[in-house]
């Protein structure tokens, strides 16, 4: 909180011409290149931005990693963040998980006629205090606005590039049986976050997404135990079970998981509980999996915990020869049983 | 987390399960009633740790598997009517009706919402007063009493623009059916903890007496399944046949007469038509006379064709626990979730979705 009042005290919201966006500040024309202007370029001021040009020049000497993703999420404003930090973090974490260094990201919005610029420029302010935290930098970017009713308030694309850190080998074809599945901290709780305000689910909890960048603690591990590293991947939408079954299925191996092993805050689980949603599902931001060299496993963990984005960090399961492209749970009370995809969205049970 | 992971201890659970071997001699066939239960079976991995004497069949208790296509049908109707909001809890979207889902009907530009309580369907319709507001009122005793209290809210706030589609179904009528069928194989039976709650546990004494049939009512965790089974072998193995009750942290002898008279007050015994199963009579709520203007049916004056089950889906076979889902030829093949044949395969608490998800490969 105190980081955003600073902030919000060095970036005081720029007089604008309107409350509201409008159709103009998307059409290209004056409003557009004031409302740039005014705003936009300052807040992001760098010297590949500054060049103004149709898209940013420069060099990369290496290996890249190149990600995009789309943010659609709804509530836009949630506990612990709102799209902007979502829309950076994300797609740092997607490079971060390809074992590279976020470097420059693009910037894309469609705004809904309508949205009111207070809320533009919060989202702007978050947008500039992740990528400042993450350090990467905005160096491209696009405004369009679409008519009222034709979009939900605000929709964010980023796309970025890093560079390989030359230690890492991360792909599912390195996966082997005996290898360990680590997660780096509490499941399901940006979901949970974000259900806590659906309209007529209105719970009082105070779960605080955990929506982060996790470049620099990947870095660190990447730097410390090389291609012992596996596997990475951030579980967001469809939870730490997709991402099993995904590469359960890629690598033909089985994956058997403890249920008592499972971090989960209390009242996350609670919630899950109260809903009938199965954690397993339920998306995440800062968290990622990494499934590691079974000799490496401890000091991984030990190096993991005392970071920032890792104090609830656990060994979670292990890589098996049985039940191969299939992820099977030992369950609390001692029973097996599978975990497989998730059909759809999850959806709150009658009773 | 308290008063639940009391419930899932694993050395309780050791010793249930330790206490259900050292007496079983004969083998038994068990039907635990509420996909609740059923899940809770499977997704702890329970029914590998029972001995192979006995049997657990999965019952009829899911309401978003015995809701008949006919009446799917009817709340997709009403839907894709003009300034109308179809209301519905979200395991009903995806229920296959004779042409489609809600699912699918709302891709197409119907308004269908999903709401958690029918509470909140009343606030729409408060809300939007020049729209029709229907809420899709399913469900055994135990979701019976919010929704027949929306009515009574509805009316007390003059509220025109706001009625109910109500497919509720009643679990003693249903049993007898399952007992009285002829290839009947149930010996005893766990009833649903949640709809004693609401309803108490007298109204089972009858049916244990008829048909010699042990009835523990029993809770949703693995600790109150493993009791409530104990509890049933324990019957059988000495020839006994009564209502015991597991569940007693909630269910009391007489239920919540204060939700029984909400029920009273907006509901009235009906005929219903049971997915897979057929027409069992009393057993069901419709919406009463006293507040027909309420009842969407009479509101909208439905009048569809009766339509027809999907005949590959044997969800009828499931549910009277004639026979498993994996003995269903089409299971995990023709029927998935994402392409089901059938409500037992889409709805979270039916038994073809707990194999589909999460039982062990065999």
């Amino acid at each position: 909180m105190a980081d955003k009042i600073k902030m919000q005290l060095q970036c005081p919201m720029p007089k604008f011409d309107f409350d509201v966006i409008t159709l103009g500040h998307g059409s290209g024309g004056l409003l557009t290149h004031r409302l740039l202007k005014s705003g936009v370029f300052d807040i992001f001021k760098n010297d590949l931005l500054d060049q103004q040009h149709d898209g940013a020049i420069f060099e990369m000497n290496g290996k890249m990693a190149f990600s995009s993703d789309s943010y659609v999420i709804s509530p836009i404003f949630f506990p612990g963040g709102n799209i902007g930090d979502v829309a950076v973090n994300g797609t740092v974490n997607d490079l971060s998980m390809c074992g590279a260094k976020p470097q420059y990201l693009s910037l894309a919005f469609i705004i809904e006629e309508g949205f009111p610029m207070t809320a533009f420029w919060e989202i702007l302010v978050s947008i500039k205090n992740a990528a400042d935290k993450a350090g990467v930098q905005i160096v491209t970017g696009d405004t369009k606005v679409v008519e009222k009713g034709k979009g939900d308030q605000i929709y964010i694309n980023t796309s970025g590039v890093g560079l390989i850190n030359p230690k890492a080998n991360i792909h599912h074809g390195n996966i082997q049986e005996g290898d360990v599945i680590i997660v780096s901290g509490n499941i399901a709780t940006h979901g949970m976050a974000i259900m806590s305000l659906r309209q007529g689910l209105e719970f009082e909890t105070n779960i605080v997404s955990d929506t982060a960048n996790l470049n620099h603690t990947v870095q660190s591990l990447v730097d410390a135990f090389g291609t012992d590293i596996h596997f990475l991947r951030d579980p967001t939408r469809g939870g730490v079970a997709s991402v099993l079954n995904e590469i359960a299925e890629l690598t033909r191996l089985g994956f058997y998981l403890d249920q008592k092993l499972l971090p989960i805050e209390e009242q996350v689980e609670g919630a899950c509980e109260m809903l009938g949603l199965d954690p397993l599902y339920v998306a995440n931001e800062g968290l990622f999996i990494a499934i590691v060299n079974k000799e490496i496993a401890d000091n991984f963990l030990t190096m993991l915990r005392k970071d920032i984005n890792g104090a609830n960090a656990a060994i979670i399961g292990e890589v098996t020869g049985d039940h191969a492209g299939k992820v099977m749970m030992k369950s609390r009370v001692g029973g097996k049983r599978m975990v497989n995809y998730l059909t759809g969205e999850q959806l709150p049970r009658i009773c | 987390m308290k008063y639940l992971t009391e419930y899932r201890d694993p050395e309780l659970v050791e010793e249930f399960i330790k206490e259900i071997h050292r007496i079983t001699t004969k083998p038994w066939t068990l039907m635990e009633i509420c996909g609740g239960q059923t899940h809770s079976l499977v997704k702890n991995g329970i029914l590998d740790m029972l001995p192979d004497k006995i049997t657990m069949v999965h019952g009829p208790g899911c309401p978003v598997c015995v809701t008949s296509v006919s009446v799917i049908d009817e709340a997709i109707y009403l839907a894709e009517q003009p300034n109308t909001i179809m209301c519905s809890f979200g395991d009903m979207l995806r229920v296959p009706g004779s042409k489609k889902s809600l699912l699918e009907a709302k891709a197409e530009g119907a308004d269908v919402r999903i709401l958690y309580s029918p509470l909140e369907a009343v606030q729409l319709a408060k809300q939007n007063p020049d729209k029709q507001v229907v809420f899709f009122a399913v469900g055994f005793e135990t979701t019976a009493p919010a929704n027949a209290l929306s009515v009574v809210h509805a009316d007390q706030m003059g509220l025109d623009n706001y009625s109910i589609l109500a497919s509720h179904v009643l679990v003693p009528p249903a049993m007898e059916a399952i007992l009285s069928d002829e290839e009947n194989l149930i010996d005893a039976f766990l009833a649903a903890g949640h709809v004693c709650t609401i309803m108490g546990i007298d109204e089972y004494h009858p049916v244990a007496e008829k048909y010699a049939c042990p009835i523990v009512v029993t809770g949703f965790e693995p600790v109150d399944l493993l009791q409530g089974i104990l509890m049933a072998v324990q019957q059988l193995e000495k020839g006994e046949y009564k209502v015991d009750n597991q569940y007693a942290r909630s269910v009391q002898r007489e239920g919540n007469r204060l939700a029984q008279d909400t029920i009273q007050k907006v509901f009235a015994v009906s005929d219903r038509v049971w997915r897979g199963i057929g027409n069992i009579p009393q057993s069901g709520y419709e919406v009463n006379d006293r507040y027909k203007n309420y009842n969407a049916r009479i509101k909208f004056n439905i009048d569809l064709p009766l339509a027809e089950e999907n005949k590959e889906c044997i969800s009828g076979d499931i549910m009277k626990g004639l026979k498993k889902p994996k003995q269903c030829p089409n299971f995990g093949t023709k029927c998935k979730p994402e392409h089901p044949l059938g409500a037992p395969m889409v709805s979270s608490e039916g038994a073809c979705a707990a194999y589909y998800h999460y039982a062990a490969q065999e």
